[in-house]
């Protein structure tokens, strides 16, 4: 409680000049917040599909960073040659999803219940798909460019600090990030509704808790694997095009995107989303709050979270033992 | 149960006879090569061929022993491995005089030792809080913290660049980065891991730890401290991983967090089950294959109609190719070829799955 109400009156209030001696400014420190905030909502997206593959059917998709990456190109080409930003995420998702489901078919049904292989076989894709992108895409770096009604800042109703005349400075923020942070939530708030208040979401409830069950019941397992893999991948499709417009398309960003998704999962706890949400904005404030006040050790930090988790809490923060 | 006491018995019988015939002729085949080849080997497959695979191999054979006999794939042993190196060219000599404390070597070696087995058993204590595919997830993470921990490190561990200039001892008067010498030292310490590893499977520690593989509980309900095994093995085979790491960091002469990368992290795993996990020849198998690949695979490539650049889609399709057909590696191939050339086709012909 005392921690939330330093943080709200750290948000809201005008920094008194020794706070401001003491840790900087506090308009590095709002941006530092919002930074972490908005890539919690990125990492989410990627770590989502990952646990919800993980919950169901026990495989841990090491390629999910090359989908994620996949996602990333695909969405650059068509932004780029249609000219419609918006046009990207469909395209993303739909490609991605379909290059999960001839996943599902075609490999890792022929291997239920042995996860150790899906796994192993999982790192060949990653190591494979990784060297045809580069092939293909070559070793430069994409910039999405988002549409002009996204791009510039937006004044906030945040108050960076007063003027000496009195007058007030507000801060401003990129409305791209904001809005798809919103997207984001709004996905996230999407798939809970989807999985606790429609029938498909029971199924899959089901069939995290027991699968054997739930095809005893009669109800077509296999289908919803396939759904349920199409619809991680096609999220990690459409996580490549948000973390291209934030960042950049490039090669390496699968490993770094796949780890993040690890430590998110990890630390939220696996197969939970509300555990994902989580454990993907602590993982984005750690990652962005440390890089401005421990810029050396900011990687390490986030590592640091994961090792205490696991230390203490070793199903995750919302995991079941 | 019954294979064990099988074994053993056999074993009476093998003291009788004497060691020596006890061994297979292949067996003697292969030493004997090994123990000739700096006659006709050139200096390049010596040091980099052979050198390279039984480093690899050590590293892998870690792996190997506490996937195969403990059931945990950890992908830190590569992680361990530069880190004994980063010890031996922190305390003893390197290039980066600033940092390198000059001590001499039966000090660092020693030290990297130590402190690789504490690591080892750091993370196994960790990892093994959780069980089967979380152990791979957990221990990736460890890895790439680990390397983005030197990377970003300069008082102790020079960042980017890493040590250069970290040579072995010139111990005896010999040049121990000499290809031959070199050659003979990687050869001993490879099958003496090996060696030790063989023994301990059939020990009864290794026993029990295949025994905690198999069905944790029942192990626990016979009175037997499953994790206290498990960590033990992670700190048994930290110490083979750091032997290999020491020699890896002598035979390159530098350790830079590139050495325990995410993509070596996976090299090994992916050279440990080429080769097989059943058994630890299999990871010196794998990684003669590595090397040959890694060595060869610009003519392979171009042979093919490729560039010469597409190494890790050939060793990424090659792994597939295993995982997929044959999970027990090269050893599983070898062990279905044999089953089949030995197959009454009469008698077992409705059997061909076994």
């Amino acid at each position: 409680m005392i921690a939330a109400a330093v943080l709200l009156w750290m948000i809201f209030a005008i920094w008194p000049d020794w706070l401001v001696d003491a840790i900087g400014r506090k308009k590095i420190f709002l941006n530092a917040l919002f930074n972490g905030i908005t890539l919690g909502g990125l990492y989410f997206l990627v770590a989502s599909g990952f646990t919800l593959i993980f919950g169901l059917m026990r495989n841990v998709n090491l390629a999910h960073g090359s989908l994620y990456l996949l996602g990333g190109y695909i969405g650059f080409f068509v932004a780029d040659m249609t000219g419609y930003w918006l046009l990207a995420f469909p395209a993303a998702f739909i490609v991605v999803g379909l290059l999960g489901i001839l996943m599902q078919i075609f490999v890792f049904q022929k291997m239920e219940g042995e996860d150790l292989r899906q796994t192993l076989v999982t790192i060949g894709i990653s190591i494979v798909l990784a060297d045809l992108m580069l092939w293909s895409f070559g070793g430069d770096f994409f910039n999405i460019s988002p549409p002009q009604w996204l791009s510039g800042p937006l004044t906030t109703f945040f108050v960076t600090g007063a003027k000496s005349s009195g007058e007030l400075v507000y801060l401003k923020y990129p409305i791209v990030r904001i809005v798809i942070f919103v997207a984001s939530v709004v996905i996230g708030l999407g798939m809970w509704m989807l999985l606790n208040r429609t029938r498909i979401g029971m199924l899959i409830r089901a069939g995290v808790d027991d699968r054997d069950m739930l095809s005893a019941t009669g109800a077509r397992i296999q289908v919803v694997f396939i759904g349920v893999f199409a619809f991680g991948a096609g999220l990690a499709g459409v996580a490549g095009v948000v973390g291209g417009t934030f960042q950049s398309v490039a090669p390496g960003e699968d490993i770094r995107f796949l780890l993040a998704s690890l430590v998110v999962v990890i630390v939220g706890g696996m197969g939970s989303i509300p555990g994902a949400a989580i454990g993907a904005l602590v993982i984005g404030l750690a990652e962005q709050l440390g890089s401005v006040y421990f810029p050396t050790y900011a990687v390490v930090l986030t590592f640091l979270i994961m090792v205490v988790v696991l230390a203490f809490r070793p199903q995750g923060l919302l995991g079941r033992a | 149960m019954a294979v064990i006491d099988e074994s053993g018995v056999s074993d009476t019988e093998g003291r009788k006879t004497g060691w020596a015939e006890q061994i297979p002729v292949q067996y003697w085949v292969v030493a004997i090569l090994l123990l000739i080849m700096p006659a006709f080997a050139s200096d390049f497959t010596l040091y980099q061929i052979f050198g390279w695979s039984f480093i690899l191999g050590m590293i892998a054979l870690s792996l190997m022993f506490l996937a195969g006999y403990g059931g945990m794939v950890s992908l830190v042993q590569m992680t361990i491995a530069a880190l004994a190196g980063y010890m031996i060219a922190i305390f003893g000599d390197s290039a980066i005089t600033d940092i390198s404390q000059g001590w001499p070597w039966y000090v660092t070696i020693p030290i990297a030792l130590i402190v690789a087995m504490l690591f080892g058993s750091v993370v196994g204590w960790l990892s093994v809080r959780t069980e089967g595919i979380y152990t791979i997830m957990i221990t990736l993470a460890i890895a790439s913290a680990f390397f983005y921990f030197t990377r970003q490190n300069y008082v102790v561990f020079n960042g980017f660049s890493g040590f250069n200039g970290v040579l072995p001892p010139n111990l005896f008067g010999v040049d121990w980065r000499g290809s031959k010498a070199f050659y003979y030292l990687t050869l001993f310490w490879a099958v003496a891991a090996y060696l030790i590893v063989l023994y301990l499977s059939r020990a009864p520690f290794g026993l029990a730890l295949q025994g905690v593989r198999d069905n944790p509980r029942r192990m626990a309900a016979l009175g037997f401290n499953v994790n206290a095994h498990r960590v033990a093995a992670y700190a048994f085979a930290a110490v083979i991983a750091a032997i290999g790491g020491i020699l890896l960091t002598w035979q390159s002469a530098q350790v830079s967090p590139g050495t325990a990368g995410v993509g070596p992290v996976i090299d090994i795993l992916i050279i440990a089950v080429i080769g097989g996990m059943r058994h630890p020849i299999g990871p010196f198998i794998g990684a003669f294959i590595y090397v040959l690949l890694k060595t060869f695979s610009i003519d392979v490539l171009t042979s093919l109609g490729l560039g010469g650049e597409r190494f890790q889609l050939l060793i990424g399709i090659s792994f597939l190719v295993i995982v997929f057909w044959s999970p027990d590696g090269i050893l599983g191939l070898w062990d279905k070829w044999r089953q089949r050339s030995d197959k009454d086709p009469l008698r077992d012909a409705g059997e061909s799955n076994l």
